[in-house]
């Protein structure tokens, strides 16, 4: 064990923890956030995606010391269920999702790229979630949703 | 408060309540949802409920509706949300029937302490059972009328002068004469049965209803706020993981324990008989130490070889069941022009819900309060009282929602699991699968293959249908008697529900079809009457049901999607024998005018080229490349729940073998349309979970235990494929009775695809999936 400093969603927590603990069980069990969520544990389905450094990256993989007060971003930091963000919007406005549990991983995944790639196309932001899994099979929403999301920020 | 876990009894403190507060006088309940809103919590649901020697009485109007003194209306339900939306309709129902806005109403559900028993939620059987004549809809309308009767004798006003309208009845001519609700009931509660003469509020005056109402529960989850099971905290909670045998069948013949001495974090090693699992203080170091632990097992059952097991089940020891039979299918095909068979094969899938699996429990003496994704919390509530030694009444389950898979993923196994593991240490534990523990170990659709055989006449008429199936099966939803019809109740000692073999079938005394076993094309004449949806009088459906190796379980559309992909495609193969358009020659056979509506419907927006398949008769065949074709099925789903076409367009890449489907439509008659904007996500999340288990979902074993066991084995189609145009046609039926919507889609879209690919390259293929590999293999052997 040992304490290790982590900043999220703009604040900034001490852990003590077996440093080599994937970043995942620290977030949703010390932080007891219910974002990022434990899929797979393999970095095959998306649910427990994070964005840090601007890369949606999988935290059930991540090693927690290697993101040492590096700033993560989880799906709790980009809005509130009252001032969401205009993704959160967008998903909400569509209704795009069922049981939602692999919403996280959507989201964060088509913000990190469309903040990256704003002029994506169609094409390029699918291929972009070709390593992420919703299991309801709430495709045609979720695209739709981060296709307005899309042009929203290009528009902007 | 002495019923409750102290575990419980802190969470409520937390929380600022006591129980008593709540649970003091029958009004009391009411007063503390005022309190604590939402119970989007598990200290809300704490306060909420505690065990109760019972779930409310059924019958009852209080056990479904109470009114709070500001006017809120509470409904309580037995059938839960767990992504199809359905937690939204029943709110919307209950604000149409008692005059209120959609979110003046707070709604409950799936909580042994506090909501009506009503079994499971699966099987698409909570909207025909929550929306018609009975449970919820008529304790609503019991409601609605006990309040205008009240208002009446109050105001002194005959019932047909009054307008209810926010929880206020009022006068029509004089809305200055008015009272609430919650004055008529004066903080009582109804204290009055169900009443069958309560008259529903009819689909013409539907303002809440029907109406594409936003789910309330989305703002939360695209935010990361909402409770999921796996979120759920209980104070002193510990960390359980579990470890099962390398091979199915496997024993366990010793674990060394020193083998995980002085880990980190490690509270115990769980063994009870086969089953073995690690506590722990954290989650992490719980993985670890299920990863260290020595366990030495004997040697699994061994399975057979995946290559020929289609042949293999058609060898074993059968329960054979008719489901229908004319007694004449043999004659009249001996008498046929043209006779067609074929044989389907379909694999097992899985639910493979996207997040394993998870619970949490808090078994302390003689009592336990769990938290469980469960489709069935009073079942569970049995069954893990059996599993732990306690009295049913002395267990608690609250429903929170998993990660969805509609069916039955390892939500109950993993209730076991916490529950054994919390008992062992003393304490509250919450016990998450890992992805291999999930998808080795769940309970797979099934199965199965069909022979399909059928006469047609000069004219192509098709004059006899046979159709005989065989399917193996072991365990299921553990009901309220066998546990061991999941993993970790065998692993625990309980058996299975027991396999009976039983050959030959009786004669069918009643006509079911729910597995939709019987096409839909054929009379289904059963005790003097017909019942099926079509025209075919000489008719015979033989099942047979073998035992499975693996456990098999309700995976979304159970037999119907099996027993429909060879039915429609089987139906194409005998049009394209009378060189007849598949639409038109289903139209033939086909009597059931829902059935012929959705069929229409879904022809029409898909603009129908009326013509014969394959398109290749029509034109020089192209042997390369893409080719196009569209295809066409349609189901009475369950033979009268719900009914659904689909028409799919697709291109085959006859060099690689792979499907791209372009496009989707769906027509969908669910009755009365309770929620547009449901419906339609069902039907469009249902149409591509279908495609996804068409063109790559299977379950693969050697020759000792299940290989498929994460994503790179198991074939899902991600978010990254080309997604087609999917477009829905909601056929309303405000006369009809409100029937299941959630399984229908998925039911036909496999079958159209094989459709569209006979279409484009006049191959048939009969096996799911249609992988690459399978379609070049075909198209290679077309002569």
């Amino acid at each position: 064990m040992s304490a290790i400093n982590l900043k999220v969603n703009g604040r900034s927590h001490t852990v003590d923890v077996d440093p080599t603990t994937p970043l995942l069980y620290v977030l949703s069990d010390d932080l007891e956030l219910r974002g990022p969520k434990f899929g797979c544990g393999l970095a095959q389905c998306g649910a427990c995606t994070v964005i840090v450094k601007g890369a949606a990256i999988r935290s059930c993989i991540t090693p927690v010391k290697s993101v040492e007060n590096t700033e993560i971003t989880t799906l709790e930091g980009l809005g509130t269920p009252e001032k969401p963000h205009p993704i959160q919007q967008a998903f909400i406005d569509e209704q795009a999702a069922q049981c939602g549990f692999c919403v996280n991983g959507v989201v964060l995944t088509a913000k990190a790229f469309l903040d990256k790639n704003p002029h994506a196309s169609e094409a390029e932001i699918q291929q972009a979630l070709s390593g992420v899994l919703c299991r309801c099979f709430t495709h045609v929403r979720m695209h739709a949703a981060i296709q307005k999301y899309a042009r929203a920020v290009v528009k902007s | 408060m002495s019923q409750m876990t102290p575990a419980a009894r802190k969470a409520l403190g937390k929380a600022g309540f006591s129980r008593r507060d709540f649970f003091k006088t029958s009004g009391a309940l009411i007063v503390g949802f005022s309190a604590v809103g939402s119970p989007t919590s598990s200290a809300d649901a704490q306060v909420l409920g505690g065990p109760a020697a019972g779930s409310p009485p059924g019958n009852q109007v209080d056990s479904w509706i109470a009114i709070a003194a500001d006017g809120r209306v509470l409904a309580y339900s037995g059938k839960e949300e767990l992504g199809q939306g359905i937690a939204t309709a029943q709110q919307q129902l209950v604000a149409e029937e008692l005059d209120v806005p959609f979110d003046r109403v707070t709604l409950f559900y799936c909580d042994t302490a506090l909501t009506p028993d009503q079994a499971h939620t699966s099987g698409s059987q909570s909207h025909p059972t929550n929306f018609n004549h009975a449970n919820l809809a008529l304790a609503a309308a019991t409601a609605r009328e006990t309040l205008f009767r009240m208002a009446s004798q109050q105001l002194s006003v005959p019932v047909d002068q009054l307008a209810a309208r926010d929880a206020v009845i009022s006068v029509k001519s004089d809305s200055s004469k008015n009272v609430t609700y919650a004055q008529l009931l004066g903080g009582k509660k109804f204290n009055l049965a169900l009443d069958t003469n309560a008259r529903r509020k009819p689909v013409s005056q539907w303002t809440v209803l029907g109406t594409p109402v936003q789910r309330p529960d989305i703002p939360a989850i695209v935010t990361g706020q909402f409770e999921y099971v796996h979120n759920v905290r209980v104070p002193g909670m510990l960390h359980g993981r579990v470890v099962r045998p390398p091979a199915v069948g496997a024993p366990v013949m010793n674990v060394d324990e020193s083998s995980v001495a002085g880990m980190p974090g490690l509270v115990k090693v769980v063994v009870r008989k086969n089953f073995v699992g690690v506590v722990c203080q954290k989650p992490w170091q719980a993985v670890q130490a299920a990863g260290k632990l020595k366990v030495t097992w004997s040697r699994g059952i061994g399975l057979p070889s995946q290559d020929g097991f289609y042949d293999h089940i058609r060898t074993l020891p059968a329960s054979d069941t008719l489901l229908v039979d004319s007694k004449d299918s043999d004659k009249t095909l001996a008498s046929a022009a043209t006779v067609v068979k074929a044989t389907y094969h379909h694999p097992y899938q899985m639910h493979g819900s996207v997040g394993s699996s998870c619970a949490v429990a808090d078994v302390a003496g003689d009592r336990a309060t769990i938290w469980s994704s469960t489709q069935a919390v009073w079942y569970q509530r049995v069954t893990s009282a059996t599993v732990l030694g306690l009295k049913p009444e002395n267990v608690h389950v609250i429903f929170r929602r998993g990660s969805g898979c509609y069916g039955l993923n390892g939500a109950d196994t993993v209730t076991y699991d916490a529950a054994v593991m919390s008992q062992a240490v003393g304490k509250p534990v919450r016990v998450q699968l890992m992805r291999k523990d999930e998808m080795a170990w769940e309970n797979y659709g099934n199965a199965w293959v069909m022979d399909e055989r059928a006469g047609l006449d000069a004219q192509g008429n098709i004059i006899a249908w046979h159709h005989e199936s065989w399917s193996p099966s072991l365990g299921n939803r553990p009901g309220t008697a066998f546990p061991g019809n999941v993993v970790t109740g065998m692993l625990l000692g309980f058996e299975a529900q027991p396999f009976t073999p039983r050959s030959p079938a009786p004669d069918p005394r009643n006509y079911n079809n729910n597995s939709n076993g019987v096409p839909s094309y054929v009379a289904g004449r059963v005790g003097g009457a017909n019942h099926g949806t079509g025209a075919i009088k000489s008719e015979k459906v033989l099942v047979h049901n073998v035992e499975s190796p693996f456990w098999t379980g309700p995976l979304r559309s159970p037999a119907r999607l099996q027993n429909t992909v060879a039915h429609e495609c089987f139906m194409d193969e005998l049009a394209a024998h009378a060189k007849a358009d598949p639409v038109e020659f289903r139209l033939r056979h086909l009597s059931s005018y829902r059935v012929i509506d959705v069929l229409k419907a879904a022809a029409k927006q898909a603009n129908w080229d009326t013509r014969p398949s394959p398109r290749t008769t029509q034109k020089p065949q192209k042997r390369t490349g893409i080719v196009t074709g569209r295809g066409v099925a349609c189901v009475a789903y369950e033979g009268d729940n719900g009914y659904t076409a689909v028409v799919v367009e697709a291109d085959i890449d006859q060099d690689t073998g792979k499907i791209a489907v372009k496009r989707i439509v769906c027509a969908i008659d669910a009755g009365p349309i309770s929620n547009p904007d449901g419906l339609r996500n069902q039907a469009e999340g249902g149409a591509l979970q279908g495609m996804s288990r068409a063109l790559g979902e299977e379950v693969t074993w050697d020759d000792q235990k299940v290989t498929s066991v994460d994503w790179r084995t198991y074939h899902s189609l991600p978010l990254g494929f080309a997604i087609p145009k999917v477009e829905c046609v909601l056929v309303n039926r405000p006369g009809e009775e409100a029937t299941g919507a959630g399984e229908t889609a998925i039911t036909v879209v496999p079958a159209a695809i094989g459709n569209a690919i006979f279409d484009a390259t006049g191959v048939r293929i009969r096996q799911i999936p249609f992988t690459p590999d399978r379609v070049k293999a075909a198209l290679a052997s077309r002569a």
